[in-house]
């Protein structure tokens, strides 16, 4: 098991984020967070403070659960749906997903479906905590807290304190499956 | 869970779980576009042995919004009339290609029945005066939509409980969920044994009227004998029809349920259920979503087991 970031690292990771996502939109007006369950969820709301922090004014933070969406159901074992909350109407407004970690892009690729499903935002970026690569689909983020170059048989894992009592990124190998 | 065939045997958890989701799928049939592609490629067929139009086209719906396709068979222009037996006709349905089968059926037990017959999820949608598990989903989201929790509420049912599979599917629901149930009707509507059901009962509803925060009212049924275990209709209606005296003595927090059809002017008094009180609309709402949940947990993602 390797620590790739510490509570720091990940603190320092929000921060510089929120200071591009206000240089590449030219502060947060008509923006909208959404993070992906489960752990997106938490980091939107951190970078939702992040910038309000900066920018003295508050910036629209929600969820979004794809669970309904994913093209790999037959595949996984199930889980409860988590709650979606958008918190505004996302139609004209730049969408920021937010996620722990990106890998294959399956993910995101559901998110974006889920997104056309309740509006039309003119624009859709997608800041993750973690790149670990892998990409299995034409998805690229526009804000990256660390590049983590991984082997396929690693697995990478976010704490947050908000759901497991600390902060911190660790790869762990898993069992051949 | 490999089929939805009865309330007995959920825990507490296992229906909570349930609502959970479902109160996701009320949000997404709020959307402007109220469908998910969760099932997509996925063939649910409706098999109404027994006629109905709201839990079969609900079912129909709740399948819709989550892209599934759905066939349906109804019996009247079917081959059961040609002397086809229940196998048979299940099994023909199965060969066609079919994901799971909501099944009503006027015989009480059919759907476990053809649960032994074919590995595909069977839900029940109503067996006799046994089981209607939906309908109870239905009930206790809308309760809880209302309060946030059935703990501690007092429920009153009141009505033909003997035949009644929703009372049944409800009484477990409500209770499990921690309500505290009271049947009311005519000794000739009560279960023959009360003590067997997880409520108290009683035959006086002005005497209990007023503790409830639920009154839930049920249909007479004529079609199961129902109006041949009372003197008249009118009596019915005297003693223990919802009329606007008798709502107005509710405590002004109560709601009011019925699973409709409704017998306006029998069981219920049409202003009675037109007032915004009562939630009946909202339990037919309420209803696609409770099956779009059970739908999508029986079909969607591989069996936990």
């Amino acid at each position: 098991m390797a620590r790739v970031m510490d509570a720091g690292d990940v603190d320092r990771a929000i921060r510089r984020i929120a200071h591009e996502i206000l240089e590449k939109n030219r502060g947060s007006n008509d923006l909208v967070l959404l993070g992906i369950q489960t752990r997106g969820v938490p980091l939107a709301e951190r970078l939702a403070l992040a910038l309000e922090g900066i920018e003295g004014s508050p910036v629209a933070a929600g969820s979004l659960d794809i669970g309904l969406y994913r093209d790999d159901l037959d595949q996984r074992p199930k889980t409860e749906l988590g709650a979606t909350t958008v918190p505004v109407p996302i139609g004209g407004r730049t969408v920021i997903l937010v996620d722990d970690v990106l890998y294959t892009g399956r993910t995101i690729r559901a998110a974006l479906d889920a997104l056309a499903d309740i509006g039309r935002p003119s624009r859709v970026q997608l800041a993750v905590l973690v790149d670990r690569g892998h990409r299995e689909l034409p998805i690229r983020p526009d804000y990256i807290g660390k590049n983590v170059p991984t082997s396929r048989s690693e697995r990478v894992s976010v704490h947050l304190v908000e759901r497991d009592g600390e902060d911190g990124v660790v790869i762990e190998s898993r069992e051949e499956t | 869970m490999n089929h939805f065939l009865t309330i007995e045997g959920l825990s507490a958890d296992d229906l909570n779980g349930l609502l959970d989701d479902a109160d996701e799928f009320v949000d997404v049939l709020h959307r402007p576009i109220p469908k998910v592609p969760a099932l997509r490629g996925k063939t649910v067929a409706t098999m109404f042995f027994e006629p109905s139009t709201r839990t079969k086209m609900s079912f129909e719906k709740a399948a819709k919004a989550l892209s599934a396709d759905t066939m349906s068979f109804s019996p009247g222009t079917s081959s059961l009339s040609k002397g086809e037996s229940l196998k048979d006709t299940v099994l023909t349905i199965k060969a066609m290609g079919t994901d799971a089968m909501v099944v009503r059926h006027k015989a009480t037990g059919a759907p476990w029945r053809i649960a032994e017959w074919i590995e595909q999820p069977v839900l029940n949608a109503g067996d006799g005066a046994h089981q209607h598990p939906t309908q109870a989903l239905l009930d206790a989201l809308t309760i809880r939509q209302h309060f946030g929790t059935l703990e501690g509420l007092k429920i009153g049912i009141i009505g033909d409980i003997r035949h009644s599979r929703v009372a049944r599917s409800d009484i477990q629901a409500f209770s499990t969920l921690g309500a505290e149930v009271t049947m009311v009707a005519p000794r000739t509507l009560l279960p023959v044994d009360p003590a067997v059901f997880a409520a108290a009962a009683s035959e006086n509803l002005d005497e209990v009227l007023e503790d409830f925060d639920v009154l839930y009212v049920l249909r007479v049924q004529a079609e199961r004998g129902g109006a041949s275990v009372f003197p008249s209709l009118s009596e019915y209606t005297d003693r223990y029809g919802i009329t606007t005296e008798r709502f107005a003595r509710l405590s002004p927090e109560a709601i009011v349920l019925h699973p409709g059809p409704m017998n306006r002017g029998v069981e219920i008094e049409g202003a009675v259920a037109d007032d915004p009180r009562a939630l009946i609309l909202d339990q037919v709402f309420n209803g696609v979503a409770v099956r779009m949940a059970v739908l999508f947990r029986l079909l969607g993602g591989e069996s936990s087991e």
